[in-house]
C-alpha cells in the first residue's frame, strides 16, 4: 500500500499527460510518415514529407528567418526584462510597492495578445499616430513606411508580448537573492557593475534560463504575430505549418512540426546544459 | 410512385410518400409535412458570406425547423467538410473546394428531380455557359464539378446528370478594389496592380489558390505570359508566375498580403494600400465608412467564384427531407433577393426579382442608375440615388469571367512554390 500511494498520487497527471500530450505526439509522428494528395491523407510509410521539408530551400530560409527573430527578440527581452526586474527588485523599496509595480506590468495581459498586437496597427501605420505626430513636428517629410508590415513591426510586437515572460522569472529569482551577499560585495569594495556581473547575474541564472525558454519556445512556434505584423510578408515555421494545415496537407504539416519540435527541444537542452535550473533554484 | 420512392420500407416513409402523392407535388411547398418537422435541427456551416442569421430566422418562420449556422474561413470550411463529416448536415461550400471535398465521400449526391426550380438555375451551373454563345472560362468552372455519374458515385460527370454535388446558391465576379481618390489615374488593367507608381501601396491576397490566379491575370495583362489554363497551371507556368511574384515582392511593390476579409478592409480604409485584390462585401464595407472605393472592372475580365449547398452523407429520413425543403426554399426567392442586395448573385434570378423593388433590381442586376438610395438588407444606405453599380449589369459582369477559383492538378507543388514566395 505504501508503495502504491505515490504512484496513485501521480496517476491523474500521468493520465492527463498521456492522453493529451503523449498520444497526440505519437499521432503527430505517425502521420508525418503518411502520404497525401489534395483530397485525403493515405496511411502508408513514406519519407517524402521529410524529404520535402529538409530538402527545400524554403524550409531552411524559413528556419533561418525564424531563428533570426528568436535571437533578436531573445536578446532584447533579456536586456529589457533584466533591468525591469532589477529596478523592481533592488531600486524600488518596500514589498508592497514592488508587488504593486509588478502587477502593473501585467496589466496589458488582461486583454488577448491578438488585441495587443492589432492595437499597434493604427499607431504605426502610414497614416498612423506616430507618423502623423512626426510629420506635424516636422521631424520627417515622408511617412516612415518601415514602421508597419515589416520585420521591425514583428520584433516590436514580440518584445511587447513576451518581455513579461522574462521579467517574471528573473524578478522571482532576484527577490530570493540574499541581500547580505550584496552588502558583503559592497563592503569588499565591489563596484556596481562588478556586483551585477559577479553576484546578481550568476544568482539569477535559473530565472534567466526559464525566461529564455519561454521566449524561445513562444517565438519559434508563433505564427499569428508574424502574419499580422509583417502584413503576411514574412515567413515563420509556425506560419508554414499553419498554411499546410489549412490546405489539408496534414502529413507535411506533421513532418514540419516534428522537425520544429526537435529543433526547439535541442535549443532547450542547450539552455539547460548551461544552467542547471533544478540545482540552482 | 409509392413503390418507386419507398426504398427502405419504413412506415413513416410510406405515410409521407402517400401524403406527397395526394398533394400531387414532389418536394413542393408551402410545406405539407407533419408537426414533427418543427423538432428538426439542421446544422449548416460555411463561409461568413452566406451564413447569415437573417436566413436562419427566416427558415424558422417559413419552414418551421431550426437551422444552426457556423461561419468559418475558406480554409477552415474545407477542413471541417473533410475531417468532421458528422458535425454538419448541410455544407455551404464553394464549387472549387468541391473538387477536393466530394471525392472523399462525405457528401451525398442530390436528386435534382427533387429540386423544384432546378431548370431555372442560371446555366453557368449546368451547361457552363451563361448564354448559348458564351465561352466557358478557365479554372474550376462550377459545371465541371456540379454533377456525379450516379447516386453512389463520387466521380464528376462532364455533363448534367440527375445527381448534383451542390445546388448553387451564390456567386460573384471578383476584381481589384481601388481607392479612386488616391490612385490618381484611371485603372483599366490587371497589370496596374504592379505599376511602380503604386510601389508599397499594393496588396494581394494570401490564399494560394486564389492569389496565384490574380498573379496570372496580372502576368497575362502584362503580356509576359500566356496560360493554357490559369486555373490548372503546369509546373513551368507555376515556376514563372512565382518567380514573377518574388521579383515584384523584392522590388517593394506590396505593402501586405491579406488573408481575411477584415484585413483587406483595414488596409484600404487606412490608406496603407490603394490597389489590391478584394471581395465585393469588403468594398462595400470600405464605402460604408464614407471612404471612396471602387470595385474596378478590368479589360481582361473577372475572376469568379460560386458556392452552393451540399448534403452530408449521414443525413436520412426526416432530416434529409428537411434539407431538400430548405434547399428548395433557398432557391424560391427570398434569400436570393437578400444576397442580390448585398452585391452577390443568386442561382435563380427570376424568383428573387419578386422580392426586390424594381429600383433594386435595376441597380443590382440590370446595371441601371439607382432611382432612390440603395439600401443593404439591414437597411443601411449603400449607394446614393444616381449611382451605377461598378461593372454594370449581371450579364456584363458574369459575361466577362476570365477564370474561376480553382484547385489545380499541381496543387501540392503550387503551394510549395507559394510558400517560397511568402518566405522570399
Amino acid at each position: 500500500m505504501k508503495l502504491r500511494a505515490p504512484y496513485l498520487q501521480a496517476a491523474p497527471l500521468a493520465v492527463i499527460l498521456a492522453a493529451f500530450l503523449l498520444l497526440p505526439m505519437i499521432v503527430l509522428v505517425v502521420v508525418s510518415f503518411f502520404d497525401y494528395d489534395s483530397v485525403q491523407i493515405i496511411p502508408s510509410f513514406v519519407l517524402t514529407n521529410y524529404r520535402d521539408v529538409l530538402g527545400s530551400m524554403v524550409t531552411w530560409r524559413t528556419y533561418l528567418s525564424t531563428l533570426r527573430f528568436t535571437a533578436i527578440v531573445w536578446a532584447i527581452t533579456l536586456v529589457v526584462g533584466f533591468w525591469v526586474s532589477f529596478y523592481l527588485a533592488f531600486v524600488v523599496q518596500g514589498r508592497v510597492t514592488q508587488l504593486v509595480l509588478f502587477l502593473v506590468c501585467t496589466i496589458p495581459f488582461l486583454t488577448s495578445n491578438i488585441i495587443r498586437m492589432i492595437s499597434w496597427v493604427p499607431f504605426l501605420g502610414r497614416e498612423g499616430l506616430l507618423n502623423t505626430v512626426l510629420l506635424r513636428l516636422g521631424l520627417i517629410r515622408q511617412p516612415l513606411e518601415f514602421l508597419l508590415f515589416s520585420d521591425f513591426a514583428v520584433v516590436l510586437a514580440y518584445v511587447h508580448l513576451y518581455t513579461l515572460f522574462v521579467v517574471t522569472p528573473i524578478f522571482n529569482t532576484m527577490m530570493r537573492i540574499d541581500r547580505r551577499l550584496i552588502e558583503a560585495a559592497i563592503d569588499g569594495g565591489a563596484r556596481f557593475w562588478q556586483i551585477v556581473a559577479h553576484v546578481i547575474i550568476p544568482l539569477c541564472k535559473p530565472g534567466i534560463a526559464i525566461g529564455s525558454i519561454f521566449v524561445v519556445t513562444l517565438v519559434m512556434g508563433d505564427f499569428i504575430t508574424v502574419r499580422l505584423m509583417s502584413g503576411g510578408q514574412s515567413a515563420s515555421v509556425g506560419l508554414m505549418i499553419s498554411n499546410q494545415i489549412s490546405l489539408l496537407q496534414y502529413p507535411a504539416a506533421c513532418a514540419n512540426a516534428v522537425v520544429l519540435l526537435a529543433v526547439v527541444l535541442l535549443m532547450i537542452a542547450a539552455i539547460l546544459r548551461i544552467v542547471a535550473i533544478r540545482k540552482e533554484l | 410512385m409509392i413503390r418507386k420512392l419507398a426504398g427502405p420500407f419504413s412506415r413513416r416513409r410510406l405515410l409521407r410518400t402517400a401524403s406527397l402523392a395526394t398533394a400531387g407535388t414532389l418536394a413542393g411547398f408551402p410545406t405539407i409535412w407533419a408537426q414533427n418537422i418543427k423538432n428538426v435541427t439542421l446544422r449548416q456551416f460555411g463561409t461568413g458570406v452566406s451564413n447569415l442569421n437573417a436566413i436562419a430566422d427566416k427558415v424558422k418562420a417559413d419552414l418551421g425547423f431550426t437551422l444552426q449556422m457556423t461561419a468559418l474561413d475558406t480554409d477552415a470550411v474545407t477542413q471541417k467538410a473533410v475531417t468532421q463529416p458528422k458535425s454538419y448536415d448541410v455544407a455551404d461550400i464553394e464549387y472549387f473546394i468541391t473538387k477536393k471535398v466530394f471525392p472523399t465521400g462525405v457528401l451525398q449526391p442530390m436528386d435534382t428531380k427533387r429540386i423544384k426550380l432546378f431548370d431555372k438555375i442560371v446555366p453557368i451551373f449546368t451547361s457552363g455557359k451563361l448564354t448559348p454563345t458564351s465561352q466557358v472560362a478557365q479554372g474550376t468552372a462550377p459545371h465541371t464539378v456540379a454533377f456525379v455519374e450516379s447516386k453512389a458515385s463520387t466521380k464528376f460527370a462532364p455533363h448534367p446528370t440527375q445527381w448534383a454535388t451542390l445546388i448553387p446558391t451564390i456567386y460573384n465576379a471578383d476584381t481589384l478594389g481601388i481607392r479612386p481618390d488616391l490612385v490618381g489615374r484611371p485603372i483599366r488593367n490587371w497589370k496596374d496592380l504592379v505599376d511602380p507608381t503604386f510601389k508599397g501601396k499594393a496588396a494581394i491576397l494570401n490564399i494560394p489558390g486564389i492569389g496565384i490566379m490574380d498573379a496570372a491575370m496580372v502576368m497575362e495583362s502584362l503580356g509576359t505570359m500566356q496560360y493554357v489554363d490559369k486555373g490548372n497551371m503546369t509546373r513551368p507556368e507555376i515556376d514563372k508566375t512565382v518567380a514573377f511574384l518574388i521579383d515584384t515582392k523584392k522590388s517593394g511593390q506590396f505593402r501586405a498580403f491579406w488573408k481575411t476579409f477584415d484585413e483587406s478592409v483595414n488596409l484600404m480604409t487606412s490608406g496603407e494600400v490603394v490597389i489590391q485584390s478584394m471581395w465585393s462585401p469588403a468594398v462595400a464595407a470600405v464605402r460604408s465608412k464614407g471612404i471612396a472605393c471602387t470595385y474596378q472592372p478590368l479589360a481582361e475580365g473577372y475572376r469568379a467564384w460560386a458556392g452552393g449547398l451540399g448534403i452530408a452523407k449521414h443525413l436520412s429520413g426526416l432530416e434529409l427531407d428537411a434539407a431538400y425543403e430548405y434547399i428548395n426554399w433557398y432557391l424560391s426567392g427570398w434569400v436570393g433577393a437578400y444576397l442580390n442586395r448585398q452585391g452577390y448573385y443568386s442561382a435563380v434570378l427570376e424568383t428573387s426579382k419578386n422580392y426586390m423593388s424594381p429600383d433594386e433590381w435595376g441597380f443590382w442586376i440590370e446595371g441601371k442608375p439607382a432611382q432612390a438610395d440603395i439600401k443593404s438588407p439591414e437597411g443601411k444606405i449603400m449607394e446614393k440615388a444616381g449611382a451605377v453599380r461598378d461593372g454594370g449589369s449581371f450579364y456584363e459582369r458574369m459575361g466577362h469571367v476570365a477564370c474561376w477559383n480553382s484547385v489545380m492538378t499541381e496543387d501540392r507543388y503550387m503551394i510549395q512554390k507559394w510558400n517560397e514566395f511568402i518566405a522570399a
